[in-house]
């Protein structure tokens, strides 16, 4: 145990580094990491503490080489400790799972000492944005993975991540037929129309004052209804393919839309509104040159809201009813037939694309409203 | 802001407005089942009778208003509240596991909230995958994890409550974000001059900053909570609450029921987003605020 003779020069200088280094001395006391036969071999056992060491001993070093060593440490480990875990499931000892923990402790301490980073350059930054929830998200799976696999959870009750990437990969025709029928026809067609039409109605309301004060109410109370509960009804009137869906769609979007269009429009100043009469502009001028564009936030409020009401809604107005296509046919086919993986499948598809959109949306958010303070940073 | 007064007029009529407007709905939509069945049986009605009769049907396309208000007042008031057919019942299993969930979600999102405030770590690793996780279609999934959950032996509320905080807690968490950054740069600067350490001003200027977010957010995770709940009794395994007479009502084509259903879910939403406003008001008066 070449890594026992070092220990006494190892000096962490963080709580992590501390807290990792205790983990260690647990897990070489619990030794060993499994009870399966072969188990881990005494190479990769040694380079596991290796790495960890590297990692706790990282903060003695120049900040770039250290954040580096960090990275690599954690990362290795856990990578070497989730590859061992094959061909012993459920067999992981205390000492598995301490390691586990000292990796990710180190992990952390990583983004901490990313967090700290002030970038001088714009790409730097942005690199950094990205790479600092990756980690998080990564450990996420990271710890799913060995906990699942290491304690052997059956795998009806969740499939580690590996399954149900291996199950995306082998399935994709499927998924891209589901993903047509519920987003290409029913949430795309019910969002541009829901929100189409809860943008003019904002408008109307905006020109005849005894409709906003009516309609204003209304639109506040309907948004804390539970509106999916339309879907059963939505079946029954427009069948099982994919204008139903679309309908709930449309019922889902209007009213968030119309809320937030109207709140938009008089977010306009009196400065710049009696500038405009001054200018004797008349209303329509006034609106497309002041109002709308002083609205624009709002509008992608409603906008951002309604794209992720749009998934929901198709897909729960799919398990009333729907053509043997469909995410949500799928999922609650999939689930009958204790198809644990696909149902997942299906689920980290749906994430992706409500990910996707809301992505699209907040990326046209920047591009038309590049004037917000939010968006110029400061 | 209009008064009161001023919106009692055009809220009144715009809603007289939709009741007419769905009268001549169900009228249209099911006059040609109502016609099928006249020729069926040869006979043919008046106009006024026909009409009478499209708004009459056991199961119509589209309820006419009265009928969903009969259904809803017999299913309300005249049964016994024990009964699994009463509204007030099913209303109440629905209820209980909102709001269950909902002070789950409340309480995590609060603690999150802080989180965020104080850790600039998890501020820049977790604050993305918040944003994410409402990205995640939840409601779609909810049914499974009942399912799931149901397969390994946990059942009754905590599955159906788990669902309901994983859509409250995030409203709560955004909206405590922003009100415990609300107080100004001159306002902590204050407490800076008077030597308060971090938990003096955490509990004497950003948590009174922080409480008319969080109520407005508050009311937003309650109605989310209770659709979380109703969407969670979807699958087959519950047998009460409001989501369950959704379905049920599905199945047997029986849309009446269906309407008074979702008129019930519509009250209890109404009622939790009021109770929160009143509870928020009380509050903010109890802290010398101001009507502005």
């Amino acid at each position: 145990m070449s890594s026992l003779l070092s220990l006494s020069s190892i000096t962490p200088r963080s709580w992590q580094g501390y807290a990792a280094l205790a983990l260690l001395a647990g897990a070489i006391l619990l030794w060993p990491l499994v009870d399966a036969a072969p188990g881990y071999g005494i190479a990769t056992a040694a380079l596991i503490f290796l790495l960890l060491l590297l990692a706790i001993e990282a903060d003695n070093f120049p900040p770039a080489i250290g954040v580096v060593l960090l990275f690599l440490g954690a990362h290795g480990a856990a990578w070497l400790l989730l590859a061992g875990i094959t061909g012993n499931e459920g067999t992981a000892r205390a000492s598995f799972y301490l390691l586990l923990a000292a990796a990710w402790l180190l992990a952390w301490r990583c983004v901490t000492v990313l967090s700290a980073l002030r970038p001088t350059s714009r790409w730097a930054a942005t690199a950094l944005r990205l790479i600092i929830p990756t980690i998080f998200g990564a450990w996420i799976l990271i710890i799913w993975e060995a906990v699942t696999r290491g304690a052997g959870i059956p795998f009806i009750l969740l499939p580690p991540p590996s399954a149900i990437g291996v199950r995306i990969a082998n399935s994709l025709p499927m998924l891209a037929a589901d993903v047509r029928q519920t987003i290409f026809k029913a949430v795309i067609f019910g969002y541009v129309v829901g929100s189409g039409a809860g943008f003019l109605a904002a408008i109307a309301a905006d020109r005849v004052p005894f409709l906003r004060r009516g309609l204003l109410p209304i639109g506040n109370m309907v948004s804390a209804l539970p509106i999916i509960g339309v879907a059963p009804i939505m079946v029954m009137w427009f069948g099982f393919d994919w204008q139903s869906k679309a309908a709930v769609v449309i019922i889902m979007t209007f009213f968030p839309m119309l809320v937030n269009t109207v709140a938009g429009l008089a977010a306009s100043g009196h400065m710049e509104r009696d500038l405009m009469r001054t200018y004797a502009s008349s209303y329509w001028q006034t609106l497309f040159k002041l109002r709308l564009p002083a609205a624009a936030p709002f509008i992608f409020n409603a906008l951002k809201i309604n794209s992720t009401l749009a998934l929901i809604g198709a897909i729960v107005a799919e398990f009333f009813g729907t053509p043997v296509v469909g995410m949500g046919f799928r999922i609650s086919t999939e689930v009958g037939r204790m198809n644990i993986d696909m149902v997942w499948a299906e689920i980290a598809v749906a994430a992706l694309a409500g990910s996707v959109f809301y992505g699209v949306v907040a990326l046209f958010e920047r591009a038309v409203t590049f004037w917000h303070p939010s968006v110029r940073g400061g | 802001m209009d008064s009161f007064r001023d919106k009692i007029v055009p809220v009144t009529s715009i809603l007289a407005g939709v009741v007419v407007v769905w009268y001549v709905f169900a009228v249209i939509l099911n006059a040609p089942f109502q016609r099928d069945l006249d020729r069926r049986a040869g006979e043919t009605p008046g106009v006024v009778e026909f009409i009478g009769k499209t708004m009459s049907q056991p199961k119509p396309t589209l309820p006419a208003p009265h009928q969903v208000a009969v259904n809803f007042f017999e299913n309300t008031f005249l049964r016994k509240v024990t009964s699994n057919r009463s509204l007030v019942y099913n209303a109440w299993v629905t209820l209980s596991s909102t709001l269950l969930g909902f002070a789950f979600g409340t309480a995590l999102g609060i603690v999150i909230a802080v989180g965020i405030v104080h850790v600039a770590t998890l501020d820049r690793s977790l604050m993305p995958w918040i944003i994410a996780s409402q990205t995640i279609p939840i409601l779609a999934v909810a049914p499974m994890i009942i399912v799931v959950l149901a397969a390994i032996g946990v059942t009754g509320l905590i599955p159906k409550a788990l669902i309901s905080t994983y859509l409250s807690f995030f409203p709560v968490a955004v909206g405590m974000v922003k009100g415990l950054r609300s107080p100004e740069l001159t306002h902590l600067d204050l407490m800076h001059t008077y030597n308060a350490s971090p938990s003096q001003t955490f509990w004497k200027l950003r948590v009174p900053a922080s409480v008319p977010f969080l109520f407005t957010s508050m009311k937003v995770a309650v109605a989310a909570s209770l659709v979380g709940a109703i969407v969670g009794e979807l699958p087959t395994g519950a047998v009460a609450g409001i989501g369950a007479k959704l379905l049920a009502g599905a199945y047997y084509s029986q849309t009446i029921d269906i309407w008074s259903a979702l008129v019930a879910g519509s009250v209890v939403a109404a009622l939790l987003v009021m109770v929160v406003g009143i509870a928020g008001r009380i509050v903010d008066r109890a802290m010398g605020g101001r009507p502005a």
